[in-house]
């Protein structure tokens, strides 16, 4: 007779399972969001820290987040498990765009093998996330992050709360695992209306920025979980910030056996990077292990920026972060002004003590997310320079950062001290500056940038010409968006863009000129009417050649 | 995608159930490499384990599978594929034949391409092993031809957008959890494993295509669409 109840050790290694799946299921959505490409080795020696045989790297901040949402609990029946990604833009605008829920349902199948069949469909359903995390609409969105917004992350553990994703939210279910103790499903919900902010958000559509407007949040269900910025920087060298080994890091390293189900045997070994190779037992062993895993990202990953704890409101929490207005994956131009040529982000005033070479991030304060610039600063940019004295009072507080915010259209400040170089538009200086051609859309064509000197613009603005008197030679021609392939980033004197510019009206070639042309058009009108005639004759003949084509 | 049970093609043993699906794609003739990739690489990244390590007593243990994700040129669409350099080569090298076939046979564009993942039955001598497959994949392919270069960019955002729904699609049958080969002994896994790869062990799978030519000989078709096309001035 099958024994129906689950043996204590089944019920151990389920327990554990569901357990490292929801962390990986966590890790898994908030990399997904991360704003770039993920890559991981496989390895065919098993690690013996590779849960569910999925490469799959341990954020500690995320890992910790998790945990203290779940706060020893596990999934289960109207307590699940979920993660809210919001986009929120340098305004201040938030909006939510997906929920990731883990749920439980109460449907068992007792007789499904927990070590092994168990294990193998979670495994499969991680790979599956891995698929449809790519392909919701806040993929698309989280890899431009950086500019004008960024991608938020929060999880919390109770009751799934969809309100906030707006009408007609879709849900896409990506995988569902039974166990003896009930049904796991991992689903998505996600805003739709998104969809077509793709691409071409924030640079000239006032009725998508609408939307966000109309979302600005104060969160309806108060919680106390903060939300987090899905890119964030492992501190540097601070060890870990969040101690990446608690109580019970444990690894996994299955065995699984093809004999009969009664011999199969679990196994989970002990693994030290200065022991010797992990010795296979028969029990399971909860390990005591001080893992000191550190967590090397790799170096592409630019973009981090410390989550600093910050003095936190129950909503905030973790402050946005913004990478210096640039692109994230280019730290290197988060440089002073004046080198390179390029667009250099950070004003002549960077924070205490940094370099201007170096790039430092760091949090803004609490509250106080984009203050208003010093008068003496430039006034067309709007620069929060935090100070490192102490304040940022997070464990991240080695790091600065020199936060430029760019004026968007929603900004509520005299029109005239919006300057069109801050636009993220290549080329801004090259744009009309008419206001008429666009319907005032302050997006499309921002008024006049004030004369004031600063080296932000001194920097964005050619030789020899000053900013606003280069559009005039092109008033018939309204540029609105121009970016030629491979130079978007890149306003320097003299590149595509500029040179397209230059040489898009050559003179008309003399064969194309007026009187040749009339010339040879009379010459063939003359000549119609005897091709005429000919076709006439031979009509017979191309009626059957066409029949045959039929 | 349609799913229907097809027999295995084989005589004197029973026949095993084998399911297939079929999903279905519109594309540009640029397209087809990077959409045909994202599909197959989806469907290989549930359809592979780590290396076995078989151990006495006949028990193993599982290598690990890393995975990375893959931005397409042409569509705007990324999809995550398994860490493994032969398999991505394996399966471009697949593809890339698929679509100069394609190109090159003059039919109005119209193809498919097949991956089926089969499992290997030891018959004695004189018979030779058989292959019995277990799933089976096949996209239709219909290439577009488009105009002008605003018709490119919608075609760029719609392709991405439809190969989202085929990954939904085939996530949504993995998740179905029906019928997998039973995890081989270390005499067998050859039978049910592709063991020739270094980092990774997908099923053993095969992957074959073929262009639909509605029109008879190829020849006759390019040679009738060429003066139709002419004549249409």
């Amino acid at each position: 007779a099958m024994d129906t109840d689950l043996s204590s050790q089944d019920r151990k290694d389920l327990d554990k399972f569901i357990k490292f799946f929801a962390l990986k299921t966590v890790q898994v959505i908030v990399q997904a969001r991360l704003g770039e490409k993920i890559c991981t080795r496989s390895s065919s020696s098993p690690t013996g820290s590779d849960w569910f045989n999925l490469a799959i790297k341990d954020i500690p901040e995320v890992t910790h987040e998790a945990k203290k949402a779940l706060a020893g609990q596990l999934p289960a029946v109207g307590r699940s498990m979920c993660v809210e990604i919001s986009l929120k833009t340098s305004e201040g605008d938030s909006m939510e765009l997906e929920i990731w829920c883990l749920e439980m349902n109460e449907k068992c199948d007792k007789e499904i093998k927990v070590s092994y069949t168990v294990y193998n469909r979670l495994s499969l359903l991680l790979k599956s996330l891995l698929a449809i995390t790519r392909v919701t609409p806040a993929y698309r969105l989280s890899r431009k992050q950086g500019h004008e917004y960024v991608i938020l992350y929060r999880i919390y553990f109770g009751e799934v709360q969809l309100s906030g994703l707006g009408e007609g939210f879709q849900t896409v279910r990506v995988g569902t695992v039974g166990t003896p103790v009930g049904t796991i499903t991992l689903s998505c919900a996600y805003r739709i209306n998104l969809a077509f902010m793709s691409t071409r958000q924030f640079e000239r559509t006032p009725p998508i920025m609408g939307i966000i407007i109309d979302h600005f949040v104060d969160r309806p269900y108060p919680s106390s979980s903060p939300m987090h910025p899905c890119n964030y920087r492992a501190g540097e060298d601070n060890g870990a910030v969040y101690p990446s080994v608690e109580d019970s890091q444990e690894v996994c390293t299955t065995s699984f056996s093809t004999s009969p189900p009664s011999q199969s045997v679990f196994t989970v070994t002990k693994a030290h990077f200065q022991t010797p190779p992990p010795v296979v037992t028969d029990t399971l062993k909860v390990p005591v292990m001080g893992l000191a895993f550190s967590h090397q990202l790799s170096s592409s990953r630019l973009s981090y920026q410390p989550a600093a704890l910050g003095v936190g409101s129950a909503d905030m929490g973790y402050p946005v972060l913004f990478a210096g207005g640039l692109n994230a994956a280019h730290p290197h131009q988060l440089i002073g002004p004046g080198k390179e040529g390029g667009v250099p982000p950070i004003p002549s005033q960077p924070a205490h003590g940094t370099q201007a070479d170096q790039e430092r991030m760091c949090t803004p304060l609490d509250g106080v997310h984009y203050s208003a610039a010093t008068p003496s600063s430039s006034e067309d940019t709007e620069t929060v320079s935090n100070s490192s004295e102490g304040k940022c009072g997070s464990p991240h507080d080695l790091l600065e950062t020199i936060f430029i915010r760019k004026v968007g259209a929603f900004v509520n400040k005299p029109i005239n001290q919006v300057t069109m170089a801050n636009l993220d538009i290549p080329f801004a200086m090259f744009a009309p500056k008419n206001i008429e051609l666009e319907d005032n859309d302050p997006m499309v064509n921002p008024p006049e940038s004030p004369e004031t000197e600063s080296p932000l613009q001194g920097s964005l603005h050619s030789e020899g010409s000053s900013g606003s008197s280069t559009g005039n030679t092109h008033d018939d021609f309204v540029m609105i968006d121009f970016k030629p392939a491979f130079s978007k980033d890149d306003i320097l004197p003299m590149d595509l863009g500029t040179f397209y510019r230059e040489f898009q009206n050559p003179p008309q070639l003399s064969s194309l000129s007026i009187d040749i042309g009339a010339q040879s058009m009379a010459e063939d009108l003359d000549s119609l009417p005897e091709k005429l005639a000919v076709h006439e004759k031979n009509v017979k003949e191309f009626d059957a050649f066409v029949e045959t084509l039929q | 995608p349609h799913r229907t049970r097809c027999c295995a093609p084989s005589g004197a043993t029973p026949a095993m159930n084998c399911r297939a699906e079929v999903l279905e794609v519109s594309v540009e003739g640029r397209q087809v490499e990077e959409a045909m990739l994202a599909v197959l690489h989806t469907i290989l990244l549930h359809r592979s384990t780590g290396k076995f390590h078989y151990k006495k007593e006949g028990t193993y243990s599982i290598g690990t599978v890393g995975t990375q994700d893959v931005d397409c040129d042409f569509i705007d669409f990324a999809y995550v594929r398994v860490s493994s350099e032969e398999l991505d080569r394996a399966l471009r090298k697949a593809v890339g034949e698929f679509k100069d076939a394609l190109r090159n046979s003059g039919s109005d564009g119209m193809g498919q391409i097949s991956l089926e993942f089969y499992q290997k039955k030891k018959s004695r001598w004189p018979f030779s092993d058989e292959c019995i497959p277990w799933e089976l994949w096949t996209i239709k392919v219909n290439v577009v031809n488009l105009a002008n270069e605003q018709e490119r960019q919608i075609c760029r955002e719609k392709v991405g957008e439809k190969l989202c729904e085929k990954i939904i699609n085939i996530v949504e049958v993995m998740n179905r959890h029906e019928y997998l080969p039973k995890m081989p002994t270390q005499s067998e896994v050859d039978n049910v494993f592709d063991t020739s790869l270094k980092d990774v062990q997908p099923y053993l799978y095969k992957i074959s295509y073929q262009i639909t030519d509605s029109l008879g000989t190829s020849v006759t078709t390019t040679m009738r669409r060429l003066i139709k096309d002419t004549l249409a001035l």
